[in-house]
This record gives C-alpha cells, sequence and structure tokens, in this order.
C-alpha cells in the first residue's frame, strides 16, 4: 500500500499532462476545421474535439485505449483474433520472434561466459570485444542482415530471430562470467578441499552461485531482444509485427495505430520482463538465495 | 573457390590461437603489454579469417563484402561518411545526450527532496526504461519534422530515465553516518548536497551517463529509419541496403561503432577524472 500510493499519484499526473498536451498539439487542426466549416468553437468544444480527433498529432489516452481494446480483446471476442488487423497476431509474430531470439542469445552467451571462465586466453582476448560491443550501436546492421539473409532465401522467423540473439547474447555473456566468476576465494577453496574436480566446481559451486547475475542479465536481455524484434521488422516492407504495424501507421499518418502498437509493445514488455522476475524470485528461493 | 585463401585462414588462426594460449599463459601474462597484445591478435584473426573466407569461397559483394573491400569504400567517401556523422552523431545524437541526460539530472536532484515522488516516479522510471522506447521515433518524427530535431527528441526520450533512476539512486547513496556528520557541522542543504552527497552520486551519473551514450547513438541511428533528410547514417544504411551498396553500409557501421567506443570512452575518461576515489577506480 504504501508503494501503490505514490506509483498511482505520479500515473495519474502522466496521464493528466497526457490530456492537458493533446489540446495545444491538436488545437490547430480543430481551428482549421471550424475555419473551414465557418464555424467558431467555443473553448469546450475545442477541447472535446481535440479529444476525439480520427488522426491527431497526439491522440488522447481513451483513444488509443479503445483502439488497442478494439484491435485484441474485441477481435478475439468476434473470432477473429488471428485477422491481419488484430494486434494480437502481430504481437504473435514479434513474440514468436523474440523468444527463438533469445533462447538462442541465451544460449549461446552462457557457452561463451563458461568458456571465457575456463580458458585465460578467451578470458583476455574475447572479453574486451564483448565489452567493447556493448558500446557499439549493434541496432544499426539490423536492415542489413534482413535484407542480406533475404537474398540467401531465409526470411520470416530467423531474421529477426538473429538480431534479438544478437542483442541479447552480450548483457548474458558479460553477466555470466561476473557471476561464474562470483564465488569468493574461500569457497573455491573448500571446494579444494574437498578434491572435487573441475566440473564438480562448476556443477556444485560456479552454476548455483552465478544464478543472480544470471537472472538479472536476463531481464536486460529480454528487453533488448524485443526492441531487437521491432527494429528488424522495420525494413521487412512492414508486412508484420509489431514494428511493422508502427512503421505503416507513420506512412499513413495513423497516429491511433502507432500508439496503440507502441502499447501493445510496452505491454509485451512489461509481461515478459514480469515472468522473468517471478521464475527469479521462485527460483532463488527454492536455492535459499532470495533477497 | 580457392583453396589457397582458406587454408591460408584457417593456419593463420590456429597459429593467432596457440600465440594467444601462449601468452595468457606465459609468466608475462599480468602485465600491460600482454592484456593489450591478447585481444588485438584476437581482433585481427578475426578480420584476416572473414577476408580469407570471403575470398576463399568467393562470396559476393551483396553478402559480405571483405574487410579490405570495406575500408577501400571507407578511404573514397570520407566526405559523404563525415557529412553523415555530423548529421547523425553531432546534431542529432549529442544535442539530444546533452538536453535529455541535463534534464533527468535537473529532475532528479529536485524530486530527490520529496520522498513521496520518489516512491512514484522509481517504479515508473525503471519501468519505462525497460520499454522499448525506439517505437516512438515515428511518433517524435511526425512531430519534429524529417531534419536532426526529432531525432534528438527520440534521443532526449530514450536516455532520460536510465539517467533519472541511477541519478536517484546516486543521490540516496550516502550512509546515515554521512549524512549526520554533515549535519554536526550545520550544513545547509545545498551544502550537503554539493559536497556529500553530488560527489557521492557521481559513481552513480557515470554509469547513467555511459549507458546513456550507447542508447544516444542507437536512437539517433533508429530514428533516421522513420524518414530524414537525405543525409544521416540511419539514412545511408537504410537506402544502401535497398542498393545493395554493402560495402558502404559496413563503412558506415565502422564508423558508428568507432564514434560509440570514442564518445563511450571518453565519457569513462572523464569519470576516473572526476571519481579517482572511488574504489573501481582505483584498481
Amino acid at each position: 500500500m504504501k508503494t501503490i500510493l505514490p506509483i498511482l499519484t505520479v500515473v495519474a499526473a502522466i496521464v493528466a499532462i497526457w490530456y492537458a498536451a493533446a489540446i495545444p498539439m491538436n488545437a490547430q487542426w480543430a481551428k482549421d476545421q471550424a475555419a473551414r466549416a465557418d464555424t467558431t468553437l467555443t473553448t469546450g468544444e475545442l477541447v472535446l474535439d481535440t479529444w476525439s480527433q480520427e488522426r491527431p498529432r497526439l491522440p488522447a489516452p481513451h483513444q488509443v485505449l479503445s483502439e488497442l481494446w478494439d484491435s485484441t480483446g474485441d477481435m478475439a471476442l468476434n473470432g477473429r483474433a488471428f485477422s491481419k488487423r488484430s494486434l494480437i497476431l502481430h504481437a504473435w509474430y514479434t513474440l514468436s520472434a523474440t523468444l527463438l531470439g533469445f533462447a538462442i542469445g541465451t544460449g549461446l552467451g552462457i557457452l561463451l561466459a563458461v568458456g571465457i571462465v575456463h580458458s585465460k586466453a578467451m578470458d583476455m582476448g574475447v572479453m574486451p570485444w564483448a565489452i567493447a560491443s556493448q558500446t557499439i550501436p549493434i541496432l544499426a546492421i539490423a536492415p542489413m542482415i534482413i535484407v542480406v539473409l533475404n537474398s540467401m532465401g531465409i526470411s520470416g522467423i530467423i531474421p529477426k530471430a538473429i538480431i534479438s540473439a544478437y542483442l541479447s547474447f552480450f548483457p548474458v555473456v558479460v553477466g555470466m562470467v561476473k557471476g561464474l566468476r562470483s564465488p569468493a576465494m574461500m569457497d573455491l577453496d573448500l571446494m579444494r578441499t574437498y578434491s572435487a574436480s573441475r566440473s564438480q566446481t562448476f556443477w556444485k559451486l560456479r552454476l548455483p552461485a552465478s544464478m543472480p547475475y544470471l537472472f538479472a542479465s536476463l531481464k536486460v536481455g529480454i528487453a533488448a531482444a524485443l526492441v531487437g524484434t521491432i527494429v528488424g521488422e522495420l525494413p521487412t516492407g512492414a508486412i508484420r509485427g509489431l514494428g511493422a504495424r508502427m512503421l505503416s501507421g507513420s506512412y499513413y499518418g495513423q497516429t491511433i495505430q502507432i500508439w496503440s502498437a507502441l502499447f501493445a509493445a510496452a505491454i509485451l514488455a512489461a509481461l515478459l520482463v514480469g515472468i522473468i522476475g517471478i521464475i527469479q524470485r521462485r527460483s532463488l528461493k527454492r536455492m535459499g538465495m532470495a533477497a | 573457390m580457392s583453396w589457397g585463401w582458406l587454408i591460408f585462414a584457417l593456419v593463420f588462426w590456429a597459429a593467432a590461437y596457440a600465440l594467444n594460449v601462449r601468452l595468457a599463459n606465459s609468466s608475462a601474462s599480468g602485465t600491460r603489454a600482454v592484456g593489450l597484445a591478447v585481444p588485438i591478435i584476437f581482433g585481427i584473426t578475426i578480420l584476416v579469417v572473414w577476408e580469407g573466407l570471403v575470398r576463399g569461397l568467393n562470396v559476393p559483394l551483396v553478402i559480405l563484402p571483405a574487410p579490405s573491400a570495406i575500408y577501400a569504400k571507407f578511404v573514397t567517401s570520407v566526405p559523404t561518411l563525415w557529412e553523415d556523422f555530423v548529421q547523425t552523431f553531432i546534431k542529432g545524437a549529442m544535442t539530444g545526450y546533452i538536453i535529455g541526460c541535463g534534464a533527468a539530472f535537473i529532475t532528479a536532484v529536485l524530486i530527490d527532496r520529496s520522498k513521496f515522488l520518489q516512491a512514484g516516479l522509481l517504479p515508473v522510471g525503471n519501468f519505462i526504461a525497460a520499454l522499448p522506447i525506439v517505437g516512438t521515433a515515428p511518433i517524435l518524427v511526425m512531430w519534429f519534422g524529417f531534419d536532426w530535431e526529432s531525432k534528438a527528441a527520440v534521443v532526449v526520450v530514450m536516455v532520460f530515465f536510465p539517467m533519472l533512476v541511477n541519478t536517484v539512486e546516486g543521490l540516496a547513496a550516502t550512509t546515515a553516518m554521512q549524512r549526520d556528520l554533515m549535519s554536526t557541522y550545520h550544513a545547509s542543504y545545498l551544502q550537503t548536497l554539493t559536497k556529500l552527497r553530488l560527489p557521492a552520486a557521481m559513481p552513480f551519473i557515470f554509469n547513467g551517463l555511459k549507458i546513456s551514450t550507447t542508447l544516444a547513438l542507437i536512437g539517433a541511428i533508429v530514428a533516421e529509419f522513420f524518414g530524414s533528410p537525405i543525409k544521416g547514417m540511419g539514412f545511408r544504411i537504410s537506402t544502401e541496403v535497398g542498393k545493395l551498396g554493402l560495402d558502404m553500409v559496413w563503412a558506415e557501421i565502422a564508423v558508428a561503432a568507432i564514434a560509440g567506443s570514442a564518445f563511450y570512452g571518453a565519457v569513462a575518461l572523464i569519470e576516473k577524472g572526476v571519481t579517482f576515489w572511488h574504489p573501481s577506480q582505483r584498481g
């Protein structure tokens, strides 16, 4: 209760600012329409008009929410959940590519981290590049990957998944290397006194000890993977996915469509991060590491 | 297919790997020279293997150009690359970075006095920082036009929340003991802020600044995919991809990589100077 009240206040303030901002943003169009129809608007009419335009510069929150409902829940109730205009379908395209890419990226990332921890040459050679690569705007290569793979005859989910795998890869590598190195000297010495082999030390000490770090980087990784998929959907000719909805919305000036796609992406991101958070809490609790 | 290049690439890879293992496990492995040499050898190996594979397998230019071809393109199109760099990095990314980080810093200092606002803004800020904010690019391009102003706006939105969250966290990083000391000195709020809490917050602030460098460049480049005047790195990448001029695309990516790491490096260098007292900097 102590945290919910401030959060609700802030959210309410954001919504209020949003409504207020919609008035000056959309007023010009409303005034132009009124001038064309040779009528003048009272202030009340002007305000109401700015909140209910068809193609506003800034749609009001209720317009976005109703569009969001129209293209998800309403369609699902009418049995058209997977029609072409349904955001559920587009969100599914995005989600499937994100999850595939995330799985690939995380798997490879963990493998590389294991290699780095066990081989000094890899540590010294690869690690600086893994860190440096985080400073590089990797997303810039997204359109190229899409087009190149397309020209090799690979299209659909794979190119998008590759981009999101690439984006979720490095956070996992860096986090896992830190995690696998997190056991203290004392713990490692204890394993030594048990005469544990390298693989026993790995499975019984290093891997369990790395779990908090793994989950922290998984959260970063899944958010990055979703961004990667959305950006990867931009240059595909805008057919499928939330990114494509945003692009086609921006081509045709359908601002409400852009905003609802943006909201859908935000909800998706929140769900994914939330699910990982739940898994994190459950598994850390079972392992006796709950904070 | 020419076997010579393939075999050369393989042999080079094996030799470099052996050399690296040797260096890393040698008695000199702790020295600075070896610490630099090993990653450099690894990087050169990747370039040589890349070149060898492209030449050996006759990979067409439209799929993957060789490093030498990219370098040739880079050298001959410096004026274009420079123009794109100025448009995207100096005008778009830097302007947005300074405005966004500055605004976030001021907001953080302002809300710092209200526990209530902090309790409300921090979870919301953390939540927003995890969202795909790049998605606001089409909206902002619509509002601010095609030129660099809209790119700067995207960058402002992208860097604001990570920076805000880090600064607020940093301002809370002092211990009760330190604050008590300031109050026994009868220090005013402003004195406590400038002499204790801001310096203590610096490691966090610089963490936010460093995260933001990458975000700024990504935001500026991706925003150009949604509309741009006929210059800019994102614009060049998307049009050259359409024309299958992949060597130019890779040249732009090289510029982006250099600019991104230089930007990050510059911020890290300033951090080293400002937070020289922090354990992570004393090595």
